[in-house]
Parts: structure tokens; sequence; C-alpha cells
């Protein structure tokens, strides 16, 4: 089953390749993407928003991430966005378009619809590409060097180092599970099995923190972490900047001259 | 259930941020040096259990297990599940950038909310009414979501309404499912390993079988 695939490996899918992006410090690009997420947030038009798009794609395609897997994830959006999406244009006061049976379809509602998708997926695909790329340490340093509290990115160090163990672990229970055959359906038995199974999987999460704990106390673990390689900003950051103010500009702009 | 960019208004996503903030810095200062190796490796088990596929009619529904958050982590369930959709916005591109306190504050803050009142009930009562109370955490985290994700929408104008509904609807079978699963979890947890819900350790036999 593919939902069961353990998540961990997707999060050590670091992008290989060289290319103009990775060469950036991880802050500008988590920078960069939050501030084209909450510009494409503020934009209404069409055009615009289409620009975000193409934006979001050419830098996807910079960052050389993987095409199949990422069409996948923008396709497959949660099932209840996608019926909102193919409500609104029905929900929306508006100017009619067109009737379906009882339904009047309004052009202001389908409009919110388009915009909705366009933004969804432009500001998606840009983290994708700038921040989804990171190795989670790195990201975890840039955070912390950009103000987060150190308690919190320590807890995304912990959370990250175990997806993939903790992933591991379920799968064995799952197995073990199998070997008993299990099949999951839509009964009481199986939404019981689950509980247990969770509930085990949480004791032995527990336990084994309680082991790392320990290690950790006995090489002298203090409460940080430290850093041999600390990136620092370079020109090319700076350059990058620039052309992301720019075309954030023209982005606006387009929302502003285009009606 | 994520919701994506784009589609609240500003003012919600600006007081969903900062309830995110004030969340976060509350459950912070609960987290020693100590606790942060067990609250990650319990986020990582909750980011893991989010995987488990319920089989509904055709489809399947995945479980989200605040309610077992809250009663396990307390406060501490606001970073936690705060960190996994963090993880999850930037690796697999579910939910999205501006809307990550509103989604924040959708999971975590009934999470907390139903750990700080059935933690004591469990504690205190017989098995059986103990699984009662686990199932109450795990339906009434669920309510509580889908309650502020239709708040959220239905905030941000009169065409999400109908959606909003749709939300509070959608989510009637999620709850159950979720009440019966963490009933189950409740049980286990406290003939396996009561001290995480605060209870006295259990009599030595060992956690070595299941």
């Amino acid at each position: 089953m593919a939902h069961d695939a353990v998540a961990g490996a997707a999060l050590d899918r670091t992008t290989k390749l060289e290319s103009a992006l990775t060469a950036l410090d991880p802050r500008t690009r988590i920078v960069m993407a939050f501030a084209f997420a909450v510009v494409v947030v503020s934009l209404q038009t069409l055009a615009a928003l289409t620009l975000a798009l193409v934006l979001a794609v050419l830098t996807a395609w910079q960052a050389r991430l993987p095409w199949r897997s990422t069409r996948k994830t923008l396709l497959t959006m949660d099932g209840f966005v996608l019926a909102m999406l193919v409500m609104l244009p029905f929900t929306t006061p508006g100017p009619t378009i067109a009737t379906i049976g009882p339904l009047t379809m309004s052009s202001s509602g389908l409009h919110l619809a388009t915009t909705i998708a366009l933004k969804a997926n432009a500001i998606v695909l840009m983290l994708l590409a700038l921040v989804g790329s990171l190795e989670p340490a790195l990201l975890g340093h840039a955070l912390r060097r950009l103000g987060v509290p150190m308690a919190l990115v320590q807890l995304l160090f912990f959370t990250v180092r175990y997806i993939e163990v903790l992933g591991t672990e379920y799968l064995r229970l799952r197995t073990a599970m199998r070997a008993r055959a299990f099949k999951a359906a839509c009964s009481l038995h199986t939404l019981r099995t689950f509980g247990y199974l969770v509930g085990m999987l949480v004791v032995r999460a527990s336990e084994r923190a309680e082991r790392v704990l320990q290690a950790m106390r006995c090489r002298g673990f203090n409460g940080t972490f430290p850093v041999l390689l600390e990136p620092a900003l370079r020109r090319h950051d700076g350059v990058a900047g620039v052309m992301a103010v720019a075309l954030l500009a023209s982005l606006v702009l387009v929302e502003r001259t285009i009606v | 259930m994520h919701i994506v960019d784009g589609a609240l208004a500003g003012e919600v996503v600006i007081g969903g941020a900062v309830l995110a903030v004030g969340g976060l810095a509350v459950g912070l200062r609960s987290l020693d040096l100590d606790r942060i190796p067990a609250t990650g490796l319990l986020a990582a088990t909750f980011f893991v259990a989010s995987l488990i596929h319920v089989p509904v009619g055709p489809s399947s529904v995945h479980l989200i297990m605040n309610g077992l958050a809250g009663l396990v982590l307390g406060w501490a369930a606001f970073p936690a599940l705060f960190v996994g959709l963090l993880l999850q916005a930037i690796f697999f591109g579910f939910g999205g950038v501006t809307v990550l306190g509103v989604n924040t504050v959708a999971i975590a803050l009934p999470a907390v909310v139903v750990g700080i009142l059935c933690r004591a009930p469990i504690r205190r009562s017989s098995p059986t009414v103990a699984a009662v109370w686990g199932a109450v955490a795990g339906g009434g985290a669920i309510a509580g979501t889908a309650l502020l994700v239709a708040v959220a929408l239905a905030l941000s104008g009169e065409a999400f309404v109908p959606a909003a509904k749709l939300v509070l609807v959608a989510h009637i079978p999620i709850m159950i499912i979720e009440a019966i699963v963490c009933a189950a979890a409740v049980m286990l947890l406290r003939r396996v390993k009561p001290e995480l819900l605060g209870m006295a350790p259990a009599p030595a036999s060992g956690t070595a079988h299941a």
C-alpha cells in the first residue's frame, strides 16, 4: 500500500544535483518562500496569479524537483478542498453565467474558486522548490538563525530524526498483524486493533525516548547542537534577494495595471 | 484535513497565526531539556499514526489522533502537532504557508483542551469508564477541529458557509472512528504504561508482549 511507505524516506530526498538554488543560504530560501506566499495570497487578478504560478513552476524546474512525484503531490489535494472549489461557483452571490438544474453558477464564484486553486498551487510549489529540497538539519539550523526558539528547533530535530525509525517500527507491527491475518476493514475490530497499534507505538516511542535521553546525557548533551558548517550569507544571496524583490514587485505591478 | 493557502480572509489568517504563536509559547514553556526528546519522539509517533488509513466504503480516511496527543502530552501537544504540520507542509505540500497558524490552532487547541479535561477522569476511574473518557477525548478533539475549521471558513465570507457546513457533516464519521481508536489506545496505555497518562507505573510484568 502506497500510504504505508515510510515517510522518513521522503524527508531524506535531498536534491543531490547542484543548481543555482542549492548554492543559496537556507535562510534566503525560507524568507523568499515566505515572502512569495504573503504576496501571492494578497493577489486577486487572474493575470498576476497566472504569472505567480509560472514563477513557481520555473523555480521548481530550477530546483530540479522530481517532476512525477511533485505532480502527484499537487494533484492529490484534499478531497475537501476539491469539494469546496466545486461548490464555490454555486454558493457565491453574483451575476449568473450558467444554470444546472436548481443550481446557478455565478461568475464571481467561478473567479473565486479559480484564484484559490492558483494561489494554493503556486505557493505549495514554491515552498517545495525552495524549502522542501533542503536537508532537514539545514532547515532546523536556518530556522534557529532566523529567530525560532531553540526548544522548537530541537523538537523539530528529534521529530525528523525519529519519523523514519518509528515508521520502521510501525511497518514491523503491521507485518506482525498481517502474519496474524489482520485485514483492515470498516469494522469495530479494525478500529480497536488500530487503537492498540497506536497505543503500542506511543509506548515504544516513550521507552526509546528514555534510552535516547540517557545516551545523550552520557555524551554530555547540554542542550545545544554544535554546527560544523555555518553557512554565511554571500553575494549571490544578495543577488537572489534583489531578484526576488523585483519579481514580487512586478507581480504587484501586474495586479495593479491589468484589470 | 488541511486548509490551503488563498481560501481564508486575511483577518482569519492573521488571527490564526497570533493564536498559534501564543499556544506555541505556552507549550514550549513546559518543555525543558529532559522533555524535548520524549516530546520529539511522540511528535514523530503522531506523524506516523497519521499515515494509518481506515477504509470507509470505497475510500479511506487517515487517523489524526490529536485527542490522544493531548492526553499524553498536555500543552506540549501544541508544539508537537505544529512540528508535524510544518513538516507535512514543507516536504509533502499538504496545507500551506500562510494558513499554517490556522491549521495548527484547529488541530492543537482541541488536543490541549481535551487533554486537560479528560486526563483526570481517565486516571481516576475503572478501566471501562476510562475507555469511555478516552472515546470522549478522541471524538471531542475531532469535533473541536471540525468546529474551528468551519468557523475559520464561515468567518471568511458568505460563500464559504455551505463549505463550513460540509466540514461539520464530513467529520461525523471521522469523529466516531477516532473516538473508538482513542478509547482502545487509552485502554492499552493504562495497562502497559500508565505513567504516560500520569498514573502510577504498572506492576513489573513488563511490556515485552503486544
